[in-house]
C-alpha cells in the first residue's frame, strides 16, 4: 500500500524525524490560511498523489508569496497531474502540503528496502541527494552506500558512522548526531510499521546545522496490514482504476494493459507467460487478470465481468491449467457471467487438468458461443486469427 | 533417485484441519504420500483421513518420526509454523502459504542460515517424485516418473511445463515449486547443485519470471558447475515496469528483474530459452536429443 507524503511526514514528525512544518489543503482559501500559519517568506507547494516524478511533472513548486501559495494551490486542483509514472491521462490531485521552505545547504539521499539477494533490510545512503536515485545507481553507483541490517541485532549505531563518515567533507559534528539519530528511527519506523520502502529524497542539511526529511515516500507491505488495521484509514483509493478497485474487492489479482486481447488465467506465472503468448501472436493483451489458485465460481465470474466491462477488449482468451481450481467451477463461473452480460466479442478457451472433461461439457450445453483450443499452441493460433480477421 | 523426497519420507501437515489442509492430505495420501501426522494446535487426538492430529511438531516427530513437513497454515502465523519445524529437526519443509509479511520472511530466512533445514517456497505449489511421493498440492496425474528436474517460481505455469513434457514422453524425476515470493527459502542454485549430484536427473527445465535476478545467478552458476543439459523459459516479456504481476516477487523495480535481462544471462551461458511457452515441450526434447 502507497501512502501520501504528507501521510508518511506525519509518521516520522512522530518517530522524531525533522521534517519541516506544513500543513494539508484541499482549496485555495486553506492555502492562504496556511501560509500566515506557518510564516516565515518561503513555502513549498506540493501536490500529494502516490505517482512518483512530481516534480518533473509540474506539481511541485517553491514560492515566496502568499498570493502565490494560493494560486499555484488553484491551479495544481484544477488539473490532472502528468508525471512520468502516471500515463498520459494523468491524476487528479485532491490534496496539498504547503509546507515550510528550507534554506538547503546539502542533499543527501536516505532510503531503505528490503534487498532479495541478502534477505535483509538494507539503509541505503547517498551524498547525491534530490536526483532519481535510479539514475544515481546507474551512472555513478560508487556513490551509493548499504548497510544491511541482521534481523537479531538490529540497527547499530556503527552503521550509521560506516555510512556517514563517508561523506566528503565530513559534517559537522552536530550535523553528525542528527544524521546518526535520523537513521536509528528509519529502522525503527520500517520495522514497527512492517514496511517494503522508506525513501527520503532529499535529506537536506539546512543552515544552522539542521537536518530536515523535506520528501518521504513510504510503501507498506499488504501482507502485514492485518497487524496494522490504523494504518488502513491511510488508504487512497481515489488514484486507482475502478477496474482494478473492483477486482480488489473480489480479491483477484487485475492489471490493466494498453491491447485489446482480455485474458483470464489461473496461477500468476502462467497469467504472465500467456500474455507473452498473446503478444507472440502479434497481438496486445488488454489486462493481466490471475484468477487465483483457489478461485470459486464466483469470482471467476466477477472477473469475467470486469474483462467484458473494458470498452477496448475485442476478443477474449481463456486458459486455465487446473489444479485446485477445478476445469468444471472455471466453466460455470463463464456461463454465469455470460448468462449476465452480453458477450459481443470472440472467446477463445483453452481447458486443461482437473476436471476438464465436464468444464468442457458445461461450455458446450450453454449457448456461449466460443472457440476451444485443445493446447496453447491453438489458443495462439485463434488470438492471431482474430487479429488478422480485424485487419 | 530423486532430491529431498522420496517413497520413505514421512510427512507432517501443518494446518492439517483446515480447508486446505484436509483436501490436500485426502489428495497426497491418493498420490501414495506417507503422511504420518498432522498439527492443529488445541486439536491433538483428533483424526482426519484416518491419520492422527498432534498439537505441536515436536509430538510428531517424536511419535511418528516425520522428516518432511508441509505447511497450509494461515499467513500471520506460517513463520511461526517454519520456525517450530525447523527447531523439531524436521529435514525439508514446503510452505504453501501465500501472503506471508516480508520481514517474517527475513527473521526465517536467517534462522536457516544456521541450520540443516531446507524450506521449500513459501507461496509455492510444493514438491513431487513423480511415482513416489507427492509433498505439495499440484495435480499428480500430470507427472509421470522419468529423468526430468523441473525447478520453477511458479505454479500452475509449472503444471503447464510438466504436461507438455509428459506428453512429449519425458518423464520427470522432481519437480520443485521454489515459490514466487521476494524472500524463499531455497533458490534455483540450492537445488540445481542438488540436481547435478542426482544420478538419475538427466537435465533440467528451469522456469523463471520477472524480479529479483535469481535467475542471472543461475545463469552464472550453470556456466561453472552444471554439466547437464538446461532448458529455460521466463515468464513476463511483456510485463510492465513497476507493476506486480500476482506474485508478490514478480516485479520490475529500478530497472532490475526484466525478462530480456534474464534471457540475456541465460543464454550468455549457452543456456536454451524457449522462445514460449506453448512449445516448451518439444524444446526440451531437441535439446536432449542433442546433448
Amino acid at each position: 500500500m502507497k501512502i501520501h507524503e504528507y501521510q508518511a511526514k506525519d509518521i516520522l514528525r512522530q518517530s522524531g524525524v525533522p521534517v519541516p512544518d506544513g500543513q494539508v489543503v484541499t482549496s485555495p482559501d486553506e492555502a492562504a490560511k496556511a501560509s500566515r500559519i506557518i510564516g516565515g517568506n518561503l513555502w513549498v507547494v506540493k501536490a500529494q498523489v502516490h505517482a512518483g516524478g512530481r516534480g518533473k511533472g509540474g506539481g511541485v513548486k517553491v514560492v515566496h508569496d502568499p498570493g502565490e501559495v494560493v494560486s499555484v494551490t488553484e491551479s495544481l486542483l484544477k488539473t490532472s497531474l502528468v508525471t512520468p509514472q502516471t500515463g498520459p491521462d494523468g491524476v487528479k490531485v485532491h490534496k496539498i502540503l504547503v509546507e515550510q521552505g528550507v534554506n538547503i545547504e546539502k542533499e543527501l539521499y536516505l532510503g531503505m528496502v528490503i534487498d532479495r539477494k541478502t534477505e535483509r533490510p538494507a539503509m541505503i545512503f547517498s551524498q547525491a541527494g534530490g536526483m532519481e536515485i535510479e539514475e544515481v545507481a546507474k551512472n555513478t553507483p560508487e556513490l551509493i552506500w548499504k548497510e544491511y541490517v541482521d534481523p537479531a541485532t538490529g540497527w547499530l549505531p556503527y552503521q550509521s558512522r560506516n555510512l556517514i563518515y563517508r561523506l566528503d567533507p565530513v559534517p559537522t559534528p552536530a550535523v553528525v548526531k542528527q544524521l546518526m539519530s535520523v537513521m536509528a528511527k528509519i529502522y525503527n519506523v520500517f520495522i514497527t510499521l512492517d514496511c517494503s520502502l522508506v525513501e527520503i529524497n532529499p535529506l537536506v542539511i539546512a543552515a544552522e546545522n539542521k537536518v530536515f526529511a523535506v520528501d518521504a515516500k513510504m510503501n507498506l507491505d499488504d501482507n502485514a496490514l492485518f497487524r496494522h488495521k490504523d494504518l488502513l484509514a491511510l488508504d487512497d483509493p481515489s488514484e486507482e482504476d475502478p477496474l482494478d478497485l473492483m477486482a480488489k474487492q473480489y480479491n483477484l489479482n487485475y492489471i490493466r494493459l494498453d491491447g485489446n486481447i482480455g485474458a483470464m488465467v489461473n496461477g500468476a506465472g502462467l497469467a504472465m507467460a500467456t500474455l507473452d503468448l498473446i503478444k507472440a501472436a502479434g497481438a496486445e493483451p488488454a489486462n493481466f487478470l490471475d484468477a487465483g489458485g483457489g478461485a470459486n465460481e464466483e469470482m471467476i465470474a466477477k472477473g469475467f465481468e470486469i474483462i467484458l466491462k473494458d470498452p477496448r477488449v475485442k476478443a477474449i482468451l481463456v486458459n486455465i491449467f487446473g489444479g485446485i481450481l477445478r476445469c468444471d467451477i472455471l466453466a460455470r463461473g463463464v456461463v454465469a457471467a455470460a448468462q449476465k452480460n452480453q458477450i459481443e466479442v470472440p472467446l477463445i478457451v483453452r481447458l486443461e487438468g482437473t476436471n476438464v472433461e465436464e468444464g468442457r461439457k458445461i461450455l458446450e450445453n450453454s449457448d456461449l458461443s466460443f472457440l476451444l483450443a485443445k493446447d496453447l499452441a491453438e489458443a495462439a493460433d485463434h488470438v492471431a486469427g482474430q487479429v488478422k480477421g480485424k485487419d | 533417485m530423486s532430491i529431498l523426497v522420496d517413497e520413505n519420507s514421512k510427512i507432517v501437515v501443518q494446518g492439517m484441519t483446515g480447508r486446505e489442509g484436509t483436501f490436500h492430505t485426502k489428495q497426497m495420501l491418493a498420490y501414495g504420500t506417507k503422511v504420518v501426522g498432522g498439527v492443529s494446535p488445541g486439536k491433538g487426538g483428533q483424526a482426519v483421513e484416518g491419520v492422527p492430529v498432534f498439537n505441536t511438531v515436536g509430538e510428531v516427530v517424536e511419535k511418528e518420526r516425520a522428516d518432511v513437513a508441509i505447511i497450509f497454515v494461515p499467513p500471520p502465523f506460517a513463520a511461526d509454523a517454519v520456525l517450530e519445524s525447523i527447531s523439531s529437526g524436521i529435514k525439508v519443509i514446503v510452505c504453501i502459504t501465500e501472503g506471508i509479511p516480508t520481514l517474517d520472511m527475513v527473521k526465517v530466512s536467517s534462522c536457516l542460515k544456521g541450520s540443516e533445514t531446507v524450506l521449500i517456497g513459501p507461496n509455492c505449489p510444493g514438491i513431487i517424485s513423480p511415482g513416489k511421493t507427492k509433498v505439495g498440492i499440484m495435480p499428480g496425474n500430470i507427472h509421470m516418473p522419468g529423468n526430468m528436474a523441473v525447478i520453477s517460481r511458479s505454479g500452475t505455469l509449472t503444471y503447464e511445463v510438466v504436461y507438455q513434457l509428459t506428453q512429449v514422453g519425458m518423464g520427470q524425476s522432481t519437480c520443485i515449486g521454489i515459490g514466487g515470493d521476494p524472500i524463499i527459502g531455497s533458490t534455483f542454485i540450492d537445488h540445481l547443485k542438488r540436481f547435478q549430484e542426482d544420478p538419475e536427473t538427466e537435465g533440467v527445465v528451469l522456469i523463471g519470471e520477472i524480479g529479483g535476478t535469481a535467475e542471472e545467478e543461475a545463469a552464472e552458476f550453470i556456466k561453472t558447475s552444471i554439466n547437464k543439459p538446461v532448458v529455460a523459459f521466463i515468464a513476463g516479456q511483456t510485463a510492465p515496469p513497476g507493476k506486480r504481476m500476482g506474485h508478490a516477487g514478480a516485479i520490475i523495480s529500478g530497472g532490475q528483474g526484466k525478462a530480456e535481462d534474464k534471457i540475456k544471462a541465460l543464454e550468455l551461458a549457452g543456456i536454451t530459452v524457449a522462445p514460449n511457452l506453448s512449445h516448451l515441450g518439444q524444446t526440451a526434447l531437441d535439446v536432449m536429443k542433442n546433448a
